[in-house]
């Protein structure tokens, strides 16, 4: 059991596809960042995932997807001060790496894209 | 190829052909020489556990989720990957393994959805698809050719 799952968090979405996911975390974040799989949150976490994975921030919540095996995937989001630190360190790395690529990149990349550079208007689509 | 390190990614354990053909494959593998592992969520690992008691059939049975991690965190990693999936979050399970390691991947599809399901993948395998999900006959007919062509 990972550490997500002794936090405190929220259900956006449930027992969906993975694509779902990503779709809406692109729709309902003030930001979205991209990362590949495997990428680490809240010390014990790595992102299962098809690339691009979107990871969002809205105000200071983190939202990201969390896939069980027998329960499809979900979106789940984290408002504490460890998500501040999460989102930080997603800017940060954002503004440095390249987007990523979707085969054989490394886990610990992130990249940085505009809502509206992936042809998604935000949240004026809510 | 003998001595290769092959891991058997199991998913949920929903569909029952899924625990048959991963104790074949793991059997017939080690079998032919190969260092075979078979990841599993809790459950799929019960199911082969009590299947295969005293280890006959599957020599190394470790958690899916801390497998995972050890790759990402280069631990350990595998020459080739025989994922198993029938929903899609196995697939995604199979896209994350295909991302984070070197291994060959081959995707074992099967289940009433396979056919739909394999046109989801996006990673470079080979599918070998079956839709089927109690008789594994099918599957296990082609799993033996893959491993024909595998031995060549």
């Amino acid at each position: 059991m990972s550490c997500i799952e002794q936090m405190k968090y929220q259900i956006h979405l449930e027992r969906t596809s993975f694509k779902d996911a990503r779709a809406y975390i692109e729709k309902n974040s003030d930001e979205v960042y991209y990362v590949s799989p495997g990428y680490k949150i809240f010390k014990d976490y790595y992102i299962i995932g098809i690339p691009p994975i979107a990871m969002g921030a809205k105000g200071n919540a983190l939202i990201f997807p969390y896939t069980k095996p027998c329960h499809g995937s979900f979106v789940l989001s984290i408002d504490n001060e460890d998500s501040i630190k999460e989102i930080n360190r997603l800017r940060e790395t954002g503004k440095e790496k390249a987007t990523t690529s979707a085969k054989k990149s490394k886990p610990a990349e992130s990249s940085r894209a505009s809502l509206t550079s992936y042809g998604i208007c935000g949240k004026n689509e809510l | 190829m003998t001595g290769a390190k092959v891991l058997l990614m199991m998913g949920c354990p929903e569909v029952p052909i899924q625990t048959s053909i991963a104790l074949y494959l793991s059997h017939k593998l080690t079998k032919l020489g190969f260092d075979v592992t078979v990841a599993g969520t809790t459950a799929a690992s019960k199911l082969l556990k009590v299947s295969d008691s005293d280890g006959y059939y599957v020599k190394k049975l470790v958690d899916l989720d801390k497998t995972i991690v050890d790759i990402i965190e280069k631990r350990t990693d595998f020459d080739m990957c025989f994922a198993f999936m029938h929903n899609d979050a196995g697939m995604t399970y199979a896209t994350t393994m295909s991302s984070i390691s070197q291994a060959m991947m081959y995707s074992i599809i099967f289940g009433r959805n396979a056919e739909a399901l394999a046109e989801t993948i996006e990673f470079d395998c080979e599918k070998i698809v079956a839709q089927d999900v109690h008789n594994p006959v099918r599957l296990k007919n082609k799993l033996d050719k893959v491993m024909e062509e595998i031995m060549k």
